[in-house]
């Protein structure tokens, strides 16, 4: 289980003060503490309230604290291109895009940025009509996403497939959908792409947050995803994905298996 | 139209062991490849060989075994030089006479035998105590602190005993063997709690307590390939050199110890036994094996010349 940390948003009002006045601390502290819980890579996001125009400045600006912080690859968050190049552009290693959907004008500008800068990308099952609701018709979209990725020489595991999951509270018939198309995802090429999930999405505006996501991370597991936008403040959470590596034959057991999943 | 060739692509390797000092050095382990995959990544160090060295006379080895090391059985000096004679990269002293049922022998006079060996012959040692747990600790403290300094391997350190020999082997300056019962499980938490005492994990060997041909080799075998995929999966504390104590096992056998008249059907008995070290090594090489420790100096020139071939590169 690739885990991808959430917390470095310009969405949270402390990135977004720290954005404002220029303030690299609290951009080092949640790398950190990303870090410290087993994130694998860091996902980066400017936030909605900064300007277009200011977006790829302020990009490379996270990046680059980010880097300077801790050892870890960046998931360059955007749906900005000019934003995503510029993270790219100083990003040291692998980084990873998110995103593209499988509409073709965006696949055009985003599988070439990929491939120019060897990066990951992350492909969600939608497009401009939005996201559909039948595991099917997600296929259908990642299947899309797959073969043009494939001819722009992107190789299949440097491509995470997210079928997008919407809250449980108000979209409540998308969990299963979800979940078979993680499974399908899996057959749509040799070898196969990978997935992903932004997992917080599945408990927007729930109670119990932590509990629905930490659920439906194991349900995705054990469908077979590969890997999470998550928050990784909650240690049950680490936990629970600890236990699940070992349920899932993916781990070998041994007493300490919580501490050796939390070594680096 | 063109075929893809699938090779795999692992992200971890097993951690290398160097035991020995210079100028006499015998790395083992660092192994980035499934065995003898040379074509899918690198083996660095060949599977090293080790014969075995008793500090008094043993009493009943068949005497196809014996004659090999005539005159010298009663010599653990002498014998080990012999071992070195014929062609062992190592010499696996076991401290035999240590055993309450044998002579009882102190840590002190363990440790002074060990020295005159290693101080004897030019390559590193396996020392082995003689399988009590609570006496092992106590040998092995001693040796470790007489052989100061010499980056020997010590064993085999269990979960009753590892807190003293690993003690020992952080302040003296040796290697450990951590030795479970044919059992990933627990082979996997020794390493963590040896590693938890802060011994370095690139001076640790798993002994998972190999059985002989046709006596349980399957069930170290799928350990040895468990073990061996965990450590190229990134699994930090399953990647550590294999260390495979055959000669013991096997020179147990019937099928070794059987003389040809007793057992007709089978063959000629030196042939034979000969044939059941080596089978059980081959296996074992092909498991993942890094250290063996075998008896028979035939057995030993067989296996060798069996892993020159192996050592070929079949990259392309």
């Amino acid at each position: 289980m690739i885990l991808i940390g959430e917390r470095i948003n310009g969405m949270f009002k402390d990135i977004r003060e720290a954005i404002l006045n220029k303030d690299p601390e609290p951009i080092r502290y949640w790398a950190r503490r990303q870090y410290e819980n087993c994130a694998a890579y860091l996902d980066i996001n400017t936030g909605p309230t900064v300007d277009p125009k200011d977006q790829p400045a302020v990009m490379e600006w996270l990046v680059k604290i980010a880097q300077e912080t801790v050892p870890l690859p960046c998931c360059i968050d955007s749906t900005n291109p000019e934003a995503i190049e510029a993270g790219l552009a100083v990003h040291k290693g692998k980084a990873m895009i998110n995103s593209t959907t499988a509409d073709q004008w965006k696949m055009d500008i985003y599988f070439p940025m990929a491939k120019k800068y060897n990066a990951a990308i992350i492909g969600l099952a939608m497009n401009e009509k939005g996201v559909p609701k039948s595991a099917a018709d997600r296929v259908a979209l990642a299947m899309e996403i797959v073969v043009n990725a494939d001819a722009h020489g992107i190789p299949m595991e440097d491509l995470y497939i997210d079928p997008l999951m919407l809250p449980c509270n108000v979209a409540q018939d998308h969990g299963p959908e979800v979940l078979e198309a993680i499974r399908q995802v899996k057959t749509l090429a040799d070898p196969p792409p990978r997935t992903t999930l932004g997992l917080s999405n599945a408990s927007q505006r729930c109670t119990n947050r932590h509990l629905i996501n930490r659920t439906f991370l194991i349900m995705c597991m054990a469908a077979g995803l590969d890997s999470a936008i998550a928050d990784l403040e909650d240690q049950e959470l680490l936990d629970a994905v600890a236990a699940a590596n070992i349920l899932l034959n993916k781990d070998i057991y041994c007493d300490s298996f919580l501490k050796t999943f939390r070594q680096r | 139209m063109a075929v893809t060739i699938v090779k795999e692509r692992w992200t971890n390797k097993v951690g290398e062991v160097i035991l020995g000092t210079e100028p006499n050095v015998v790395k083992i382990g660092g192994e980035s490849t499934l065995p003898f995959l040379h074509f899918e990544g690198e083996m660095p160090n060949r599977p090293a060989i080790a014969l075995e060295v008793w500090d008094m006379e043993p009493t009943n080895w068949p005497e196809i075994l014996t004659s090999a090391y005539a005159g010298v059985l009663n010599d653990p000096v002498a014998w080990a030089k012999k071992c070195v004679e014929y062609g062992a990269d190592l010499v696996c002293l076991s401290l035999v006479s240590a055993h309450p049922d044998n002579k009882n022998s102190t840590p002190e006079e363990c440790a002074q035998l060990a020295k005159a060996v290693a101080d004897a012959v030019n390559v590193p040692l396996i020392i082995l105590g003689c399988g009590v747990e609570e006496k092992d600790a106590q040998v092995l403290e001693k040796v470790a602190e007489v052989l100061a300094g010499r980056n020997f391997l010590l064993g085999c350190a269990t979960q009753e005993n590892y807190k003293t020999i690993t003690a020992a082997c952080i302040v003296h300056g040796h290697n450990i063997i951590a030795s479970t019962p044919l059992d990933i499980n627990l082979e996997k938490q020794l390493n963590i709690l040896i590693t938890e005492m802060n011994l370095p994990a690139n001076r640790i060997v798993i002994d998972p307590s190999v059985g002989a041909l046709g006596y349980g080799i399957e069930y170290a075998y799928s350990i040895m390939e468990r073990t061996r995929i965990g450590a190229l999966t990134g699994d930090k504390m399953m990647a550590m050199p294999v260390i495979c104590l055959l000669g013991q096992e096997v020179w147990k056998t019937k099928e070794a110890k059987s003389a040809t008249e007793e057992a007709p059907e089978w063959g000629e008995q030196e042939r034979r036994a000969i044939l059941w070290e080596l089978i059980t090594a081959v296996a074992f090489a092909q498991a993942g094996g890094s250290l063996f420790v075998m008896r028979h100096p035939e057995s030993l020139k067989q296996f060798r010349a069996h892993i020159d071939k192996l050592m070929q590169s079949n990259a392309y």
